[in-house]
């Protein structure tokens, strides 16, 4: 044979034992679409683990954006730094962990354009599965985003007077609300063709939203027009409802608002992902 | 289990557009059980839609397919828990261990942790990549990805095998590696469908091979038969001195009534001969001429010219992926 020439070192041990595993692989029960779904949960787990990059990125802006706004515009805006960073911290956790959301979108794009996908949608198992997996996995992305950046504003000293109770609420608020924000970006994702792509319209939506919403200042001195803008966009209900918490006066109106919302979101582009990850060429 | 069809795959008038471009028109398969088959063509010929097809992960737009005698659209979750698919792309994680791939999978279809770690160690070892097995996948060479991609879809055993061109790409000993792969995979009784666009690796491995082009089958049969189809053997010379080998080729002209072509080593000369017959009697009259020949072999037309024969076209040389392997004439 014409290939007889090209060494084939230590192939025939490795056939010996390559005969014994593929003997080995007898099938097991499927699991079920829990247990799916939290596989796909650990995988996303794993991502933080070998991937810290992405996490970093969207978390240190936060806190640049923290230190910045509290000494640099503390005095002017509210009178004083340490009631600025009262005011302006519990927004700044929704921004840092609405940033995180675009990286679900990324992550999910990565996998169509690498082909990973594609062993995904030829195993036998629940279809929505590596989807909600994703998105559990990615809530402890959330949920450690947010604890980095309330850690620094307890650091440089803000005080929630809510106490435990009322952080804790507000970053479960946070979390839920950004799962079903979750779900549009997988819906974008599926749609778009490179992971570049996806976190440049991710970003490009979430700036206008987390800039132009109350996280910064009170829409009380903006002008009509913005104020009016301000106060129907959801990332401002969402910062006023986590403020509330945070602080012990939480407006109930306000935390329904938000956790419809968050229904809202996953009722539409949940079934939507499934649709667009079932079709995806 | 399902009672097993005589044939692996039956696929008649599989059909699928991509907007106004028809990829797929109308692709027949009869892939019998427990080989290899191979699905030749080049890029773009229709190959890659075809699998994707029998592995449920497109729709066909017209036609239908069984595999392993479930229908691929109204069984296709059934199909799915038969299968296994490697494709084009390495479908691994590369930001993940090449362990924890394996272990992903093997929880996925359905082992206890225990027993998802343990097989994935086994898979590991037998794919020579157990020193590998707790570095990222991002930092493994190309075949190393391959044979992980590969250890990832034996993680349980299938019945049918989809291997999209397997080979794109990786050096000859990597190569070599996966055709053993291949080999034992089918010894051990899994049908492998394998599409390549190296017409050296169908010859290989298959025992029956579908030349598909535009989206058709153009030709079906053994290796043999198609080799057969065009109906010419090539006679290749080696000449000990190769100063004499422009009045070989004279002599060979002479005889055979064919032109050689001259080979890159400066001593060859290869030509065309329609058998065995009038091959002995070219070597003979080189010998009646005082020509000493180094070293001569009578081979059967590679698929390559097979290729040609069929199309009226050379198939496109890869070159883009090809790498460093170039397909190579097949002389024994």
């Amino acid at each position: 044979m014409s290939t007889a020439s090209i060494p084939d070192d230590g192939v025939r041990r490795v056939d010996g034992e390559l005969r014994a595993a593929l003997a080995a692989g007898e099938r097991p029960a499927r699991p079920s679409p829990l247990s799916a779904a939290l596989t796909f949960g650990w995988r996303g787990m794993l991502k933080i683990k070998h991937v810290p990059e992405q996490l970093i990125d969207v978390t240190l802006t936060p806190v640049l954006f923290v230190l910045m706004f509290t000494y640099m515009f503390g005095g002017a805006i509210s009178g004083s730094t340490d009631e600025y960073l009262q005011f302006l911290l519990p927004g700044i956790v929704v921004m840092s962990v609405l940033f995180t959301t675009v990286y679900s979108g990324v992550t999910l794009n990565t996998d169509v354009t690498k082909g990973v996908v594609d062993r995904f949608r030829s195993l036998p198992i629940a279809r929505p599965a590596p989807l909600v997996g994703a998105v559990l996995g990615d809530s402890v992305r959330y949920v450690i985003g947010a604890c980095v950046v309330l850690g620094v504003g307890l650091a440089i000293g803000y005080r929630p007077e809510g106490g435990a109770l009322g952080v804790v609420g507000a970053i479960a608020l946070v979390v839920v609300f950004s799962c079903g924000l979750a779900w549009l970006m997988t819906s974008v994702a599926l749609v778009l063709r490179s992971p570049s792509a996806t976190m440049n319209a991710g970003f490009m939506a979430l700036f206008p939203l987390t800039f132009l919403s109350n996280i910064f200042v009170p829409p009380e001195t903006l002008p009509g027009w913005l104020e009016a803008w301000v106060d129907v966009n959801p990332v401002s209900l969402l910062a006023t409802a986590s403020r509330g918490l945070m602080a012990g006066t939480a407006d109930w109106g306000d935390v329904g608002w938000v956790l419809l919302a968050a229904a809202a979101l996953t009722a539409v582009f949940a079934p939507l992902t499934t649709w667009l990850y079932r079709r995806k060429t | 289990m399902t009672p097993s069809s005589p044939l692996a795959i039956e696929a008649s008038g599989l059909v699928k557009d991509f907007g106004a471009t028809r990829a797929v028109a109308g692709v027949d398969l009869a892939v019998p059980g427990g080989a290899v088959y191979g699905v030749l063509g080049p890029n773009g010929a229709g190959k890659t839609t075809t699998i994707r097809m029998l592995a449920t992960l497109l729709r066909p737009d017209g036609g239908e397919a069984r595999v392993l005698g479930h229908d691929i659209v109204a069984e296709a979750d059934t199909v799915r828990g038969l299968i296994s698919l490697t494709g084009q792309l390495a479908s691994v994680d590369e930001d993940l261990t090449g362990r924890e791939n394996l272990v992903l999978l093997g929880r996925l279809l359905g082992y206890s942790r225990a027993r998802a770690r343990a097989r994935a160690m086994e898979l590991l070892d037998a794919f020579g990549l157990a020193e590998a097995a707790g570095r990222q996948v991002k930092t493994y060479s190309g075949g190393m990805r391959r044979r992980l991609d590969i250890a990832a879809s034996i993680v349980v055993t299938p019945r049918l095998m989809f291997l999209d061109e397997p080979t794109t790409g990786l050096d000859p000993r990597s190569r070599n590696h996966v055709w053993d792969i291949v080999r034992a995979l089918v010894d051990q009784g899994t049908t492998v469908l394998l599409c390549t666009q190296y017409l050296d690796e169908a010859d290989q491995l298959a025992g029956r091979i579908a030349v598909i082009d535009h989206g058709r089958v153009i030709a079906e049969g053994t290796p043999g038969q198609l080799k057969a189809s065009v109906g010419r053997s090539r006679l290749h010379v080696r000449m000990l001195d190769p100063a004499g080998r422009d009045e070989a080729a004279a002599v060979l002209e002479r005889e055979t009534g064919e032109a050689p072509r001259a080979e890159a080593d400066p001593g060859a000369l290869s030509l065309a001969v329609a058998d065995a017959e009038r091959g002995a009697a070219a070597i003979a009259a080189l010998s009646a001429a005082g020509l000493t020949v180094a070293h001569f072999s009578l081979g059967q037309p590679s698929l390559d010219e097979v290729f040609l024969a069929l199309t009226g076209r050379a198939a496109e040389e890869p070159a883009a992926q090809a790498g460093d392997y170039q397909p190579q004439e097949v002389t024994a």
